[in-house]
């Protein structure tokens, strides 16, 4: 089973690196080195601040595409294609299918993001180095901060939970209509603590019920965004850390079981 | 036709390439040859194009889901362009109009954002034309980055200086410098500051001694510079009240003030061209106080107005 799981996922992960998904590494690259270079002509003496800003709001913006886009088309792609038929020939299952796929698709975020968080490290000891005026200044947090790697990390988690959810709707859905439902929870996401305190804002008693089940049934995103936290400098518990990723992968896990019911049901003429 | 033909067939040659390729080099320089002719015949005016679409930092933390940060960023760029833009603008109107609701956008999204308290209030409290002249909004926004983080004592020390620098309110700025000391990890003299404040306001001596430790105490290097500033502009007040004495002097003698430095220098009593610490020469202009001022010129220009050189050391 796990050798079957593997080997889609590494089919995936190939078919990623053919279709040039790699290529935004490049485009990140030159953000950030761009950036660095003109940041210090536009701001005061908040180099520093911006490219580590700028570096994990960009790792998150290109996962989120990559999650968003490959994910809404795993699936779908397959059916279209007609190529899911030849699979499903094969000794293989319905579910060891999706749990490839989609850990396929973690693997090339998981890529992404480490090279990613590479880049945002080699360019901020290059600016530590070439600038030294720019460390002494940074007084809140190291330049090269090791903290980043916790808002690296629930990046990451956070970006499985968006996958687990584009292949889920990919799974019954056209790829248009799962990138905008997917799109659209991910914003939910970000506001769902507003729904947890929704008797304040309506007198119903049974609106309010029905927002705080929303509130526990829909993904909260909101405390995976340690960002601005981490480039303050502020304490990040290795707890808080290790509590919300694992809200984020037993969430992204019981998504992909319902991906998993989903296709294993679907009726393929 | 066989495979290799096939896949070929359709597809230009090098030659097709290179042709296409210099066609649309020829075509993107004709249109930007028409884009500078265009610009030369006909000169849009900018003025007035600055807008703030979104004024609401509660909604645009809202709208920037997980990039508040990033979009902090981007509204302190524009701060900082906003009033540099104006500041240099040649028009004798600088409403500054985007500044403060730049700053709040800014440390709404970011309410960590130290230099934006910071520097923004220093923008802010600047008298107009350099700034909007506006220290109550300066205090307001130092105001608010304690409420974010109580235990900041620069912006309560901050706000003890527009106090001092721009209100010459000395009993307030007292206070603030007595709240700033009260919060742990404050420097010592904080504390004895609040008290020389209160007994020795507006004196120029105090003054710097207040610019001279934010000076040495202060981290980011445009606080820093601005301090500096400060003390150069003292020195040359220092300076422009021995020059006076000088003036007067001459006028004394001659029963004419001089109309060089040249006079004064002739008559030994100067060396040379006087200059201020930014290197600029001192103006002899009989309608400032003293007949002295720093020259237009001068970054030093214009100076604190608190201090306004008097007539001149007795001679």
């Amino acid at each position: 089973m796990a050798r079957v799981i593997g080997l889609i996922a590494y089919h995936v992960f190939k078919e990623s690196v053919r279709d040039r998904v790699l290529y935004n590494l490049v485009l990140f690259a030159i953000l950030l080195i761009s950036a660095s270079y003109l940041v210090g002509q536009l701001t005061a003496g908040q180099d520093i601040k911006i490219i580590k800003d700028l570096g994990l709001a960009a790792s998150s913006v290109f996962g989120l595409f990559i999650a968003v886009f490959i994910g809404v088309g795993l699936v779908w792609k397959e059916v279209e294609r007609r190529s899911v038929y030849n699979l499903l020939v094969k000794p293989l299952r319905r579910q060891h299918f999706i749990a490839g796929k989609f850990l396929g698709l973690a693997l090339t975020l998981a890529v992404n993001i480490a090279v990613m968080a590479t880049a945002l490290y080699a360019v901020l000891a290059f600016m530590a180095w070439s600038q030294p005026e720019l460390a002494k200044a940074s007084v809140e947090a190291p330049v090269v901060d090791p903290n980043l790697m916790k808002a690296f990390a629930l990046i990451y988690v956070q970006l499985l939970l968006v996958t687990a959810i584009a292949l889920f709707f990919s799974t019954f859905s056209s790829p248009m209509l799962s990138a905008a439902m997917t799109v659209g929870l991910y914003v939910v996401g970000h506001f769902n603590a507003d729904l947890a305190h929704f008797e304040t804002v309506v007198k119903s008693g049974a609106v309010a019920g029905l927002a705080r089940a929303l509130y526990y049934l829909l993904p909260n995103l909101a405390p995976f965004d340690i960002k601005a936290a981490v480039v303050h400098g502020q304490p990040i518990a290795a707890g808080y850390v290790l509590l919300t990723s694992g809200y984020g992968l037993l969430y992204a896990a019981a998504v992909v079981g319902l991906a998993m019911i989903v296709f294993a049901r679907r009726d393929f003429k | 036709m066989n495979v290799a033909a096939a896949r070929r067939a359709g597809r230009p040659g090098w030659v097709g390439i290179a042709a296409t390729l210099s066609l649309s080099a020829v075509l993107l320089i004709a249109a930007l040859g028409l884009q500078t002719v265009r610009q030369r015949r006909y000169t849009v005016s900018t003025a007035g194009t600055e807008v703030l679409y979104l004024r609401s930092g509660a909604a645009a933390s809202r709208l920037a889901l997980a990039y508040a940060a990033l979009t902090a960023d981007v509204y302190w760029i524009r701060a900082i362009q906003h009033y540099g833009d104006t500041r240099r603008s040649a028009s004798p109107d600088k409403p500054y109009a985007l500044l403060a609701p730049l700053l709040d956008l800014t440390t709404t999204l970011d309410s960590r954002f130290t230099v934006a308290y910071r520097f923004g209030a220093i923008f802010l409290a600047e008298p107009y034309p350099d700034g909007p002249g506006r220290p109550d909004l300066a205090i307001a926004l130092l105001k608010k980055g304690l409420a974010a983080e109580p235990e900041k004592w620069v912006y309560a020390q901050d706000a003890g200086f527009v106090y001092y620098w721009w209100l010459h309110d000395y009993k307030n700025a007292a206070a603030w410098f007595d709240r700033a000391s009260s919060i742990a990890g404050a420097p010592w003299w904080l504390r004895s500051m609040a008290a020389t404040t209160l007994t020795q306001g507006g004196d120029r001596r105090s003054s710097r001694q207040l610019w001279r430790q934010l000076y040495e105490t202060a981290e980011d290097t445009w606080v820093k510079n601005n301090a500096r500033l400060k003390l150069a502009q003292l020195d040359a007040l220092d300076d422009i009240d021995s020059l006076a004495g000088l003036v007067r002097r001459f006028t004394l003698a001659t029963g004419r003030p001089p109309s060089a430095w040249s006079d004064l220098v002739a008559l030994r009593w100067l060396p040379g061209i006087p200059t201020d610490p930014a290197g600029e020469p001192y103006q002899l202009d009989l309608s400032a106080p003293g007949g002295v001022t720093v020259s237009r010129r001068s970054p030093l220009f214009p100076l604190p107005s608190q201090f306004g050189s008097t007539t001149g050391p007795p001679s």
